[in-house]
């Protein structure tokens, strides 16, 4: 146990560096957020006082898109992926394979100390941006909405990086796996609920969507801390996002132990 | 005269150098032309779901939306296309001080640089824009004139004289900070703006910010306006060519004044 937490510290040493870089980022993106929100005032400001949008009033709506961000800051991966797939290009992984130390383990204790790293930078100019919206600003529905929303964020957050991990490790058997994250990035960015509310769907292809693991990754967690999501289908909702945690593990194992097959170790 | 023409078959070749790099490798310049037409699916899906709720968005129909976000990927897949991978590479040439070696070719170094590699793959991704755009316009049932579509071609030009000056000057602060990676991403987020509708902006900082300083607002909104004829005043055609002026003189001038303290490196 003890060499993970330092795998640990020496992840946060090493995004450490990235801080500005990381700033940056969070800062820049939040020009399209803005972009975004101005664009949903001009929607509301065109409907009579009051009126909502698939349930969500101006404020529902500017809250959704705010915790999106902060949900985003705490799950999303940055280089994971990239340095996962260039690991196994370049034959980086043999080490672990002859070392006592699990190659999952080790990229995992990577993600969680660049997480923490990057959350804290990124939340200067989101706490920034969140003060000047305040006035369009919700407090969590309830207390079980606060403590669902921070069961689902963690297990957004695990799922994210298996969804990572797994795509990664196509590198064995593809060349460039670039082409491949970007469609898999496209798909989750609009299927989890990162460039709108889910439900402003037709019903029906919200509910097929909902039978995929997307909309745990972004849309669930946010939608109960909206306290849109009822006692049962949130007991049900933590349960589905379990089952594929558990689905996402199973398989990143699977792949892992088929590639480790296929690798050639390349450049020793 | 000469010049633009030895400059011309110049820029030609490198097209034909580009086209034959890329075929090396087929299926992955195939998988990009998806991935980037996915992502300008799900751009038009957005507009499309938020047109499910509203009928307009300050004063814009579902296809004049439509319409601007085909213009907006038009232009940034030229920029793609010309500039974008060129300039994302100045700051590896200065690390590196491969950039040297341009500078004593006897043709301007910032033409060789800007365009040097031809992204073929993009061509495609840039007709899909204009497709996109065709449509719109035929369920606007709204046939431009000659007038409105040579306007068009000029404004985008001038859309994509701002684009590249822009970019150019983001690049060019490689001198300094050395490490610039982060430009394309950086713009990735700029060019989002410049797909919504300018009148869905109250005035204010944002709106004034992204009018005069980075005119986003103003690159295809101006000539989408223009073709589909919600231009009022002719004001905004002169500021869009007006910022594409001056953005290109300050682009060139902090362009010289940076290569002016390149000391190139090992060597």
């Amino acid at each position: 146990m003890r060499k993970y937490l330092h795998v640990l510290g020496i992840g946060i040493q090493n995004t450490l560096v990235y801080r500005v870089n990381f700033l940056f980022r969070a800062a820049l993106g939040l020009i399209p957020l803005l972009g975004t929100i101005f664009v949903w005032r001009t929607i509301y400001g065109g409907k009579p006082p009051g009126d909502h949008v698939a349930g969500y009033s101006l404020a529902a709506m500017t809250s959704y898109y705010l915790l999106v961000t902060f949900v985003d800051a705490l799950t999303a991966v940055a280089e994971d992926d990239w340095q996962i797939a260039a690991d196994i290009k370049d034959g980086n992984i043999s080490q672990f394979l002859l070392k006592p130390v699990d190659y999952f383990l080790y990229r995992f204790c990577l993600y969680v100390s660049g997480r923490a790293i990057y959350t804290t930078v990124a939340l200067v100019p989101v706490a920034i941006f969140a003060w000047f919206q305040r006035e369009h600003l919700v407090a969590p529905a309830d207390l079980t909405a606060a403590l669902g929303f921070a069961a689902s964020t963690l297990m957004a957050g695990l799922l994210q990086f298996l969804l990572a991990y797994t795509s990664a490790l196509l590198a064995f058997w593809v060349l460039d796996v670039s082409t491949f994250i970007f469609i898999l990035f496209a798909l989750e960015y609009i299927a989890s609920g990162h460039l709108f509310p889910l439900d402003l769907l037709p019903p029906a292809l919200t509910k097929l969507l909902m039978l995929t693991p997307y909309p745990y990754l972004c849309h669930f967690p946010v939608s109960v801390y909206l306290g849109r999501v009822n006692d049962a289908d949130l007991a049900r909702g933590l349960a589905a996002q379990a089952v594929w945690v558990v689905l996402g593990f199973g398989l990143a194992k699977f792949v892992w132990s088929r590639g480790i097959r296929r690798y050639s170790a390349a450049g020793g | 005269m000469t010049t633009l023409r030895r400059y011309f078959s110049l820029w030609l070749d490198l097209c034909r150098i580009s086209l034959v790099q890329e075929m090396m490798f087929k299926v992955n310049f195939l998988l990009w032309i998806v991935v980037e037409a996915l992502w300008f699916g799900l751009q038009l899906a957005f507009m499309g779901v938020l047109y499910r709720h509203t009928d307009s968005i300050g004063g814009w129909s579902k296809w004049e939306v439509i319409l601007l976000s085909g213009c907006s990927q038009f232009l940034m897949q030229l920029v793609s296309i010309v500039f974008m991978t060129n300039l994302t590479n100045l700051s590896e040439l200065i690390r590196t001080g491969k950039l040297d070696f341009f500078l004593l070719l006897p043709v301007n170094a910032r033409f060789l640089i800007s365009t040097r590699k031809f992204e073929v793959g993009n061509c495609i991704n840039a007709l899909l824009g204009l497709a996109v755009m065709a449509w719109a316009l035929a369920e606007l049932r709204h046939v431009p004139t000659v007038a409105q579509v040579c306007g068009f071609v000029l404004l985008c030009g001038a859309g994509l004289v701002v684009h590249y000056a822009l970019m150019t000057m983001l690049a060019t602060m490689a001198f300094w900070t050395v490490r610039s990676q982060g430009i394309v991403w950086g713009y990735y987020n700029l060019f989002n703006i410049a797909r919504l509708p300018d009148s869905a902006f109250p005035r204010g900082v944002f709106k004034a910010v992204f009018t005069f300083a980075l005119p986003m607002l103003l690159v295809s909104n101006v000539p989408s306006k223009l073709l589909v004829g919600r231009l009022e005043s002719p004001r905004e055609m002169l500021l869009l060519v007006g910022m594409a002026g001056l953005g290109f003189a300050l682009s060139e001038w902090l362009w010289r004044r940076a290569l002016r303290q390149y000391t190139s490196a090992s060597s």
